[in-house]
């Protein structure tokens, strides 16, 4: 019975990191980059937002900020990657870092703004589960049609080749590095405006919050994945399973929390969930699948 | 339409590992050649034509495709003048991509791209026609991943890429290298079919001295990093393996000596 009173709630948590894991989804799965800056940029967003709100901003207004905030960190890690040659992964950690110091900026000094739904006009807030899911089910549609129209544009498609074949993209006369600086900043950008979401359902900004993000937006997107693409292995349906896996993820999150496992333990689960998901094709690739004979090369 | 003049290159200069691949090279293509290139073990083949493509800056030297002065233009931006096959079938397409936005992506190569649709239903229909063209099957299949194709069909489908939007120059670098003998003919004879059709001017890479005989109009042999020996017209037509190993032996001073190679002399 509790399990289910705290259903809608993690509903609506798992739409607002399912969000998020999108934004890992381009970075990590189209980009081939495993871009860590995005723990930076989901509290960039909630601050931006948070800090907009507190001063009488509008919410709608609030996120889309908060989406460019987020667009330009990864602007900086693109940049940080392609115009100086810093490894990626490197490169993510850097700007997070800096992110830290950005985002206690944004936030006044202090590492908590409040944004309470009696005192703003928010669009959705956990204190009314049932509008929040709509809410951000609303604004997951917009961002997935988005995407889906982008992706077939002839900018999205060579984005697409960048990460698939970089050798093959330049050959073709495309620039794999502007490219990758795009796709860092639409990525983040993604994850910067599920932060905003997540700053108004939770009522506050803190500058703590957003640590292993990336960790849970891969637990999302292999959960999501795993069924998407026995589905249909399309771009729109692999969206729609990531989002799926990450309310998948928050539902078993709520659930573990409700038998009593402490939550200091909660990380862990997630890293671990990552890794096994992770390990699993390696170790299936390596110890259970026969070499297989080279098959006819033309029909 | 293609001019090389006095192109240097040494890879790990000034340490043990120095290697001087390519050492004054100079080659000068007219528009329409079709020119096969052969030479031994590291005598700056694939240096030469990474050079063209842009892959990296040369010591010194100088390169110009159709007039312009293309030396210092980084990889993507003259990529509008070339057309690019790679010995490795898995290089020249993006596998987890329909074989219809593979051919989108390169059907607009030189061109800004925009934000407008990527792959529209005439393309496809266009697509479907030049596919047909290569007698694979492939028209059937626009949507289908290119990562799903076989080693034969992925090089059939990186030539059509290569030659959709003209190229000024075409270059092959030992594209039938990683395939099976039949699958490698049927890839060649695609080529040449491509080639002719559209008078491309090309620069091919063969290990295979009959094909570098049969094919072409021009046949340029390199050694140490610059050409030795450099037959075109009548004179080409009429070669044989034996005569090209005599004109090689003359010009290098040295035995031709690639274990590729001489096993194809055998066919």
């Amino acid at each position: 019975m509790a399990f289910l009173n705290a259903l809608p709630g993690a509903i609506a948590e798992g739409l607002i990191w399912g969000l998020m894991a999108i934004g890992v989804y381009i970075s990590y799965k189209i980009l081939d980059i495993a871009d860590l800056s995005v723990d930076g940029s989901i509290c960039t967003g909630m601050c931006v937002c948070a800090v907009l709100i507190a001063n009488g901003v509008p919410a709608w207004v609030s996120i889309l900020v908060a989406f460019l905030a987020g667009a330009v960190a990864g602007t900086v890690t693109g940049l940080l990657h392609t115009a100086f040659g810093i490894p990626a992964i490197l490169a993510g950690i850097l700007t997070q870092l800096m992110l830290y110091s950005v985002n206690l900026t944004i936030l006044g000094g202090k590492s908590l703004v409040q944004i309470s739904f009696r005192q703003y006009s928010l669009m959705l807030s956990m204190s009314d589960n049932i509008r929040a899911i709509i809410v951000a089910s609303a604004v997951i549609a917009v961002v997935i049609v988005l995407l889906w129209l982008f992706f077939y544009t002839e900018v999205g498609l060579t984005l697409k080749s960048t990460g698939d074949n970089p050798d093959m993209s330049r050959a073709q006369g495309v620039s794999v590095n502007f490219n990758k600086v795009l796709g860092l900043a639409i990525s983040n950008g993604v994850v910067a405006l599920s932060g905003a979401l997540l700053a108004q359902y939770k009522g506050s900004a803190n500058i703590n919050e957003g640590r292993g993000a990336i960790v849970i937006g891969l637990a999302a997107i292999f959960i999501g994945l795993s069924v998407s693409m026995k589905i249909k292995p399309n771009f729109v349906v692999s969206l729609i399973g990531v989002i799926g896996g990450g309310i998948v993820y928050y539902v078993i999150y709520n659930f573990v929390i409700l038998i009593g496992l402490k939550t200091d333990y909660l990380k862990m689960l997630s890293a671990i969930i990552v890794a096994i998901f992770l390990a699993v094709p390696y170790l299936k690739g390596r110890y259970f699948t026969k070499q297989k004979p080279i098959s006819g090369i033309l029909r | 339409m293609l001019k090389i003049t006095n192109l240097q290159k040494t890879f790990n200069p000034g340490t043990v590992n120095a290697k001087t691949a390519l050492n004054g090279f100079n080659l000068h293509l007219a528009e329409g050649d079709f020119v096969t290139v052969i030479g031994g073990n590291g005598a700056g083949k694939s240096t030469m034509l990474n050079a063209i493509a842009g892959v990296w800056k040369p010591d010194f030297g100088k390169i110009e495709i159709d007039g312009v002065d293309v030396t210092n233009m980084p990889e993507h931006k003259r990529a509008k003048f070339l057309g690019r096959v790679f010995q490795d079938p898995m290089k020249g397409t993006a596998p987890d991509m329909e074989i219809a936005e593979n051919l989108s992506i390169a059907a607009r190569r030189g061109q800004k791209r925009k934000l407008i649709w990527g792959c529209t239903r005439k393309d496809r229909e266009e697509y479907k026609k030049l596919l047909a063209q290569l007698e694979l099957g492939l028209e059937e299949r626009i949507t289908t991943k290119v990562g799903l194709l076989s080693g034969g069909q992925r090089q059939a489908v990186t030539l059509l890429m290569a030659t959709l939007s003209k190229p000024k120059i075409l270059l092959l670098d030992e594209h039938t290298a990683a395939l099976d003998p039949k699958t490698a003919a049927k890839v060649l004879s695609i080529t040449n079919k491509l080639v002719t059709e559209n008078s491309l001017t090309t620069l091919m890479i063969t290990h295979n001295m009959h094909d570098a005989i049969a094919y072409g109009n021009r046949l340029i042999m390199m050694h140490e990093g610059h050409v030795v020996v450099d037959v075109s017209g009548e004179e080409k037509k009429k070669l044989t393996i034996e005569q090209l190993l005599g004109l090689f032996e003359q010009a290098s001073g040295s035995q031709f000596s690639d274990d590729k190679v001489m096993l194809s002399k055998q066919r």
